[in-house]
């Protein structure tokens, strides 16, 4: 293992970690814009985290271990997971840990946990907010999977990083199953970052919340722990998406000079993406509770639709 | 026929065949009446596109006065007589399909998959540069059929119809060039008054039951 894969993986994770509650707060406050409010500021998520580390956990007595150490796990898979995604580099030592279809389990894995730890308090809310979750992650992982699986076919490899380099590397061709795939993985990583048609991220109201619904006992490091950990999914989703349907600019070759430009090249790709969010968010309403198994068993469909579309046209 | 067609052009007639197959599924999925009508809009223009650029790479003049004519007809006059109808019948609310959606989408994806395996050797027979979307089109075809039957307002049929012609215009684009002149004028004229009687029946029917639901023509009348 060379010096430049452990700069290109490191660099990674640290810019992962910074990055995430960013572009949390970017997509905050281009929804205030958007809704002609003021915004709390970029900053706002940081603030909320230094807030959040320096006060008391308040643990109820009933909770187990479970319950104090699931925002730990929550946390390691969402890192890991943000570590595996090529977003600067393809060139990734951590990648050979895990592939795509691994990633989707990195990502049942930290929900069945919150899942967990949200029952074990046994209060209603928990318990609610546990089934919803549930009820969200068994539809839209099969579209994850799906659209990930669109990807593979193309490059030949469920390995990500394999993937984005050989969507990156080829010459410039257009995949009407990344079409597909494209508007799937959108409306999977809305139903699993919590984003307003499926879930609205501000909303405490009883009857519509659902991740909110799951953290409604934590509090102090456990609290800033999950929201962190909930910032870096949406920032491992992003990077996906960005990874597979936007490869341009990521440094597939070995020298460092590269990986500084796909720094600027990803900040714009990011700060873009998150401002599409914002929009998204803002022109769509939320959406009834049981709407919601339609609205990701269409996602399902399209991703395999895409699937069947590349089979055709690769003929 | 050229044979050096660059790939990128053939990438964009299969991908605006893509987009034609997801319209088709929107509109599947679509209770909305008025947003029926934008979908139908969106599948005209991807259907006026994907005839210039075919036309552009064959360079087959006759392709862009049949782009022309689904321009006019297709994406300015019978939307603009859609939103008509449904103005003048207060039709906007949410139309109940027969079956539930998921499961529409489900015999969807079956009819799909249908359309593909039968396109696929019919396509090894045709030598135009975009044969690969024949299976697209028949798709899209069977899809809007679909539509037609699961819904019982006649707006959403009508819909349904104009969209079946819409899959069955771009798979003669794709498969054969277009069809010839004649033809083509004679089915666009068709699609115009088939479009305006069915405008006439729609307004007979709310006038005689008041309502559109087709269901209440099943009803002798002496019972």
């Amino acid at each position: 293992m060379d010096g430049y894969a452990l700069l290109s993986q490191g660099l990674e994770i640290v810019l992962a970690l910074l990055l995430a509650p960013l572009l949390g707060g970017w997509v905050t406050q281009c929804r205030a814009w958007l809704l002609n409010r003021r915004g709390p500021g970029l900053l706002q998520p940081y603030r909320t985290l230094h807030k959040l580390f320096v006060k008391e956990s308040v643990v109820a007595e009933q909770a187990s271990r479970i319950f104090r150490a699931a925002p730990y796990v929550v946390f390691g898979c969402m890192l890991l997971a943000s570590a595996i995604v090529p977003t600067l580099s393809a060139e990734l030592p951590l990648s050979r840990a895990a592939d795509a279809i691994a990633l989707v389990g990195l990502f049942a894995l930290a929900r069945v946990f919150i899942s967990l730890a949200a029952m074990d308090i046994g209060t209603a809310f928990g318990t609610l907010g546990a089934r919803r979750e549930m009820l969200v992650g068994f539809l839209a992982e099969p579209a994850l999977l799906m659209v990930l699986f669109s990807a593979s076919l193309i490059s030949g490899s469920t390995s990500l990083s394999a993937t984005v380099g050989t969507l990156a590397r080829s010459e410039f061709a257009i995949h009407p199953a990344m079409a597909f795939a494209g508007i799937a993985f959108t409306m999977v990583s809305l139903a699993e970052n919590a984003r307003v048609p499926v879930d609205n991220p501000t909303t405490h109201l009883e009857l519509t919340m659902i991740h909110e619904a799951l953290i409604l006992e934590y509090s102090g490091r456990h609290l800033a722990l999950i929201e962190w950990a909930a910032s870096l999914k949406l920032f491992a989703y992003s990077c996906i998406g960005l990874a597979l349907f936007f490869p341009w600019g990521v440094a597939l070759g070995g020298s460092p000079v590269e990986l500084l430009w796909a720094l600027p090249a990803l900040l714009v790709k990011l700060a873009i993406g998150g401002a599409a969010l914002a929009l998204l968010e803002t022109l769509s309403a939320k959406m009834r509770v049981f709407r919601v198994p339609e609205f990701l068993a269409t996602a399902f469909l399209l991703a395999v639709i895409g699937m069947l579309v590349h089979i055709l046209l690769r003929g | 026929m050229p044979a050096d067609v660059s790939p990128l052009f053939l990438q964009f007639v299969n991908l605006l065949g893509a987009v034609l197959l997801l319209l088709a599924f929107a509109m599947l999925s679509q209770r909305r009446i008025l947003s029926l009508v934008h979908l139908f809009t969106m599948q005209g223009a991807v259907l006026v596109l994907a005839t210039i650029v075919v036309g552009y790479v064959t360079a087959q003049p006759h392709l862009f006065v049949s782009a022309l004519l689904t321009f006019a007809l297709k994406v300015v006059l019978i939307p603009l007589l859609l939103h008509r109808v449904v103005a003048r019948l207060d039709v906007r609310w949410d139309v109940e399909p027969l079956l539930n959606i998921p499961t529409t989408m489900l015999v969807g994806i079956a009819l799909v998959i249908f359309a593909f395996y039968l396109g696929a050797p019919i396509a090894q027979l045709s030598s135009s540069v975009a044969r690969g979307t024949l299976g697209i089109a028949l798709a899209s075809v069977l899809l809007s059929f679909l539509m037609t039957i699961t819904r019982t307002k006649a707006v959403a049929q009508v819909i349904g119809f104009l969209a079946l012609e819409n899959g069955l215009f771009f798979a003669a684009t794709s498969a054969t060039y277009g069809m010839p002149m004649v033809v083509e004028l004679g089915i666009a004229l068709d699609v115009l008054v088939g479009s305006l009687i069915l405008g006439v029946f729609m307004f007979q029917i709310r006038e005689q039951f008041d309502s559109l639901d087709i269901h209440h023509l099943e009803k002798l009348k002496e019972e």
